[in-house]
């Protein structure tokens, strides 16, 4: 099988590279390239390797001056995980009052990564 | 005098600027407010990346809100009256009046030495696009569909087009994605996006969502409920190309085609505009030519940071705190500034002479340019200059003039900032 | 099926001609059901039309048209005094480009003049440009008819219907009618799941008026719609002409009129188009660009910016080119009332007053309601108070302390005003045309969500049922968790 290359674009800085990462066969990085500095050539690995992203979205509550509250991930969170962190979040629903840092799902879908309410509800 | 400082609207820039002004010694200082809480449009904002810059962290909106709410809650110089609109600003000599309405005070006729014009922006609708095609519901502003899905709980659709690459947009298409829906693409009227990089990278190509340039939705099908749009690509004049026309089938088409400052009130007040801004043309205290009368944020000029809006907010409460205590000096020398060669427009439009702490010129060019200079000159005579990696008409630019250069300009100097080839 | 209610008269259809004729009839001491396929009145032509009030020069010498026009014209002050719906007659000028126009217009007053319409004179380029200095300055005359105005023709519709209700007649929403029995008592009407039976029935139903006389065997007429697509600008291009200004009728059409609106609005347009189709209402971009070229041939300067909406108008045209009104050639007690193109919407209160004579005659003179009140009272409106006014009914009822729309400042009493009259709103449109909520620059992007809110909580339903206008157009598909 042929090495592979996967296109990105930098988003270390406002100059948006278009990035180009070689693969191997296995998966290993060979080379970057389109990059005008060093931190096009660790975004590059970092995307490649381990990408992560924070992850925000709502949860549900009750007895709230409103339906829902929104939420995010305390540190950034696999970038793959996402979607299944956004399935469990369906099933959760929280009692108002509610206050920014207030835990929704602790350790979410095992990123060992907290959701964490960030706004402020009070009950009705 | 009911207050000393009436400010209007308790989004970010209202309370930015209340707290400075308190800061700075003003003691009655009210906040009128037209929602039930203060935060502003940052209360539906509900992802990450706004303080980066002010608090040096990520912060979601409610979060970088929540952070100013609790200080005006504790300020006891600082009066909030929530669901309150202001329907009027009478200025006066030496003191303006505020003329506003809600359900607990009926209306109210409010005396202060200064005002605050904190009323941030709204978004473009479709009628001032034009659009061709029936009238069905599932047509939508990004920002309206945000404040339905992440404060109401509700979906406003399930297949999703989005025109227009602005910022909300873009964070919507993720928001939409997120919660199910299935969001076809990104239309783009301009050869180039809008919004921030970051935002094309993490809410449109995480999630393969295409992001088409120089393409647009020339009509809407569908009688009662939307059913699908024609999307044609255009050329270089913005017109559809014929022959590329497709149908999209959707039920939501959600617009972010561009903001408007919302300055009825600043129009009625008398305050001169800036065409370009849409805003006022205020001075580097974000000051408007009414005395007394200063302005901040999204209804001065459009950003794409908050952290940019508080800054410059601060300006303005500061500002509005000098001119409580000492009145507008007897002798005022304003420097205009103007954009020319690819820089659309500067904020402030001019600069008090006799400044005193570095001024900064907020820019926004017309294209992307790669690799360029920017700066600021008086006739011949080059001020700063910067190189920039990449200028785009979606990020807001600066460049800082020190006290002591506009001293030493001649007088009729104009400030021109620009891009150089 | 359910059991069958019996009336009078059934009137089909809920536009401004619909309307005004139920008014009428509601006069007497009749059963009167009026029957609407849409989820509000107002819904066909009479929410988009050109809002003018023809002083009826236009219209061919002793036809129908010519005579309700004119009549109409007359009657229009006295029903929106009565119904509280803006009126301004700010008069009307044809404008022509070529001194071979000036020999049209002069056969337009003569024209006029046998119609019976009154002070219609020719205005020499001075006079012209001094009465509209925004012109196009070669204009070599102009007719000048001082009774022209403008109107606002989905308030006189909606005003007329809460009249009706107030005074008996009974409004049914959703309600389609799709077949017409013929019974020895008159008519049984049915929309496939609920009959109506009536003694006479009234077919104003706009467009489709030729599908529902089919109903009966009726095939003397057939309507083609005519499209009309029209751009409503932002009250910043208000001013720019005080009359309402139509281009001479040449050999290549009708031309574009330029006109404000009552409520400081200018409207430019139509376009014309005769299709097939009863429910296109796409607009066009062809269409919405020949209007911007053509209104620049009367105002030269004038730049379209500020484009609040643009919508398109089906206008029912029918193959006899004359308002068809009165009993059909296939039932005596079936009544048309069809082909109600412009002059329609002036002509509507004449053309009240004709049926309700005509339904009169065939009941037998039924006698007169000694308290039929012609009035509407004038809704509460926040934006045109005076301060003390505001303080006044602020303090009466907190709900009109709260506004919901900022642009065009309309408070929640307002809102919940339009949602409990006689004839309410029922759905977000429903109450924008009522409020002027959502009608603003915004076009409901901040006060949309908040109208849903109080429509969901007012009338009971569920969030996900609210409807833009009603069938179909829900704003929301479900909750997102």
């Amino acid at each position: 099988m042929p090495n592979t290359v996967r296109e990105m674009i930098c988003i270390a800085c406002p100059l948006g590279c278009g990035l180009k990462a070689e693969l191997s066969e296995s998966g290993e990085i060979l080379s970057v390239t389109g990059n005008s500095c060093k931190r096009g050539d660790s975004y590059a690995r970092t995307e490649i390797t381990n990408p992560t992203r924070s992850f925000t979205s709502t949860v549900k509550l009750t007895g709230g001056t409103r339906p829902v509250v929104s939420v995010k991930s305390k540190a950034p969170v696999p970038k793959g995980k996402m979607a299944d962190i956004a399935e469990v979040l369906k099933s959760v629903t929280l009692p108002a009052p509610v206050q920014i840092g207030d835990i929704a799902l602790p350790d979410a879908v095992g990123t060992g990564v907290d959701i964490v309410v960030t706004d402020r509800v009070s009950a009705a | 005098m009911d207050y000393e400082l009436i400010v209007i609207g308790g989004g970010p820039a209202g309370m930015a600027a209340a707290l400075e002004a308190s800061k700075n010694g003003v003691k009655q200082i009210l906040i009128l407010e037209r929602a039930e809480t203060l935060g502003g449009i940052l209360v539906q904002c509900i992802h990450t990346g706004f303080g980066l810059h002010y608090f040096g962290e990520e912060l979601s909106g409610p979060e970088y809100a929540g952070r100013f709410v609790v200080q005006v809650e504790e300020n006891p110089d600082i009066t909030v009256k929530p669901d309150t609109m202001v329907l009027d600003i009478v200025p006066g000599e030496g003191s303006h009046t505020v003329i506003a309405v809600n359900k607990a005070d009926g209306l109210l006729e409010l005396s202060c030495k200064a005002v605050v014009l904190a009323m941030g922006c709204r978004e473009r609708p479709r009628g001032a696009l034009n659009i061709a095609g029936s009238r069905p519901s599932g047509i939508l502003s990004a920002g309206t569909a945000q404040k339905y899905v992440n404060l109401d709980g509700y979906m406003p659709g399930k297949e999703v087009v989005i025109l227009g690459s602005g910022d909300i947009g873009l964070i919507m298409a993720r928001r939409m994605t997120l919660e199910g829906a299935k969001v076809k693409m990104c239309c783009e009227l301009m050869p180039y996006s809008s919004g921030l990089t970051r935002n094309i990278v993490q809410c449109l190509d995480d999630f393969g969502i295409p992001l088409k340039l120089s393409c647009t939705v020339i009509g809407v099908h569908g009688r009662e409920r939307l059913e699908g749009v024609t999307i044609a690509n255009v050329d270089e004049n913005r017109r559809p190309i014929p022959g590329t026309e497709e149908y999209v089938p959707c039920d939501l088409l959600l617009l972010s085609v561009g903001l408007i400052p919302e300055n009825e009130l600043s129009r009625a007040a008398g305050v001169s505009m800036d065409r370009v801004t849409n805003g006022p043309v205020v001075g580097q205290d974000r000051e408007t030519d009414i005395p007394g009368i200063f302005a901040c944020g999204n209804v001065l000029h459009v950003h794409d940071l908050v952290d940019f809006v508080t800054l410059e907010s601060q300006q303005a409460g500061k500002g509005a705190a000098a001119y409580i205590q000492k009145g507008t000096p007897a002798e005022r020398t304003f420097i205009p500034t103007k954009g020319v060669n690819g820089v659309r427009y500067v904020v402030p439009q001019k600069v008090d002479k006799s400044a005193v702490e570095p001024v900064k010129l907020y820019f926004r060019v017309g294209e992307v340019h790669k690799n360029a200079q920017v700066r600021v000159r008086c006739g011949e005579t080059e001020l700063v200059k910067k190189r920039r990696p990449r200028l785009a008409p979606g990020e807001m630019e600066d460049l800082i003039v020190k006290p002591e250069q506009l001293a030493s300009l001649p007088p009729n100097a104009v400030l021109t900032v620009e891009i150089v080839k | 099926m359910s059991e069958q209610k019996k009336y009078d008269v059934a009137v089909i259809g809920a536009g401004v001609v619909g309307a005004l004729i139920a008014r009428e009839l509601s006069r007497s001491h009749i059963r009167i059901v009026w029957l609407e396929r849409c989820n509000d009145v107002a819904q066909g032509t009479t929410k988009a039309n050109s809002a003018i009030v023809h002083a009826g020069f236009d219209a061919k010498p002793h036809s129908v048209k010519a005579r309700m026009n004119v009549d109409g014209n007359r009657l229009m002050g006295q029903v929106c005094e009565e119904l509280h719906v803006p009126f301004h007659r700010n008069g009307s000028l044809v404008v022509a480009f070529t001194e071979e126009e000036v020999g049209t217009l002069k056969s337009l007053i003569a024209r006029g003049q046998e119609n019976g319409v009154p002070d219609l004179r020719l205005l020499s380029k001075e006079e012209l440009h001094a009465m509209e200095p925004n012109l196009n300055a070669d204009a070599p005359a102009a007719l000048y008819a001082p009774t022209g105005g403008i109107v606002s023709p989905y308030e006189l519709c909606i005003a007329a219907a809460e009249n009706a209700v107030t005074n008996g007649a009974e409004l049914r929403r959703n309600y389609e009618v799709k077949t017409i029995d013929t019974t020895e008592e008159g008519f049984l009407l049915s929309n496939g799941a609920e009959q109506i039976a009536a003694s006479l029935v009234i077919n104003a139903a706009g467009v489709y008026a030729d599908k529902v006389a089919r109903m009966i065997g009726d095939e003397t007429f057939t309507i083609k719609p005519r499209r009309g697509e029209y751009l409503l600008l932002d009250m910043s291009m208000g001013g720019v002409v005080d009359k309402t200004i139509f281009q001479c009728p040449s050999p290549m059409g009708k031309g574009v009129l330029i006109t404000p609106t009552v409520h400081g609005n200018v409207l430019i347009g139509p376009s014309a188009e005769d299709i097939e189709d009863k429910e296109d209402l796409d607009t066009t971009d062809a269409g919405l660009r020949s209007i911007q070229t053509a209104v620049k041939k009367s105002v030269p300067g004038f730049a379209i910016r500020d484009v609040i909406t643009s919508f398109t108008g089906l206008r029912a045209h029918d193959d006899k080119d004359d308002f068809i009104i009165g009993a059909s050639e296939a039932n005596p007690r079936f009544v048309n009332v069809a082909g109600i193109e412009s002059p329609g919407l002036t002509a509507a209160p004449a053309i009240a007053k004709y049926v309700a004579r005509l339904v009169s005659a065939i009941l037998d003179d039924p006698p007169k309601k000694a308290d039929w009140n012609p009035i509407r009272p004038e809704p509460l409106r926040l934006r045109e108070m005076t301060p003390a006014q505001r303080k006044a009914l602020i303090a009466q009822n907190a709900a009109y302390g709260r506004i919901i729309c900022r642009c065009e400042t309309v408070s929640e009493g307002e809102i919940l005003d339009a949602i409990h009259a006689p004839a309410g709103a029922r759905d977000i449109d429903g109450v924008k045309r009522r409020t002027r909520a959502g009608m603003g620059r915004c076009q409901g992007g901040f006060c949309g969500t908040k109208v849903l809110e109080i429509l969901s909580r007012e009338l009971g339903l569920d969030p996900t049922q609210v409807t833009k206008f009603g069938g179909e157009s829900r704003v929301l598909v479900g909750k997102t968790k």
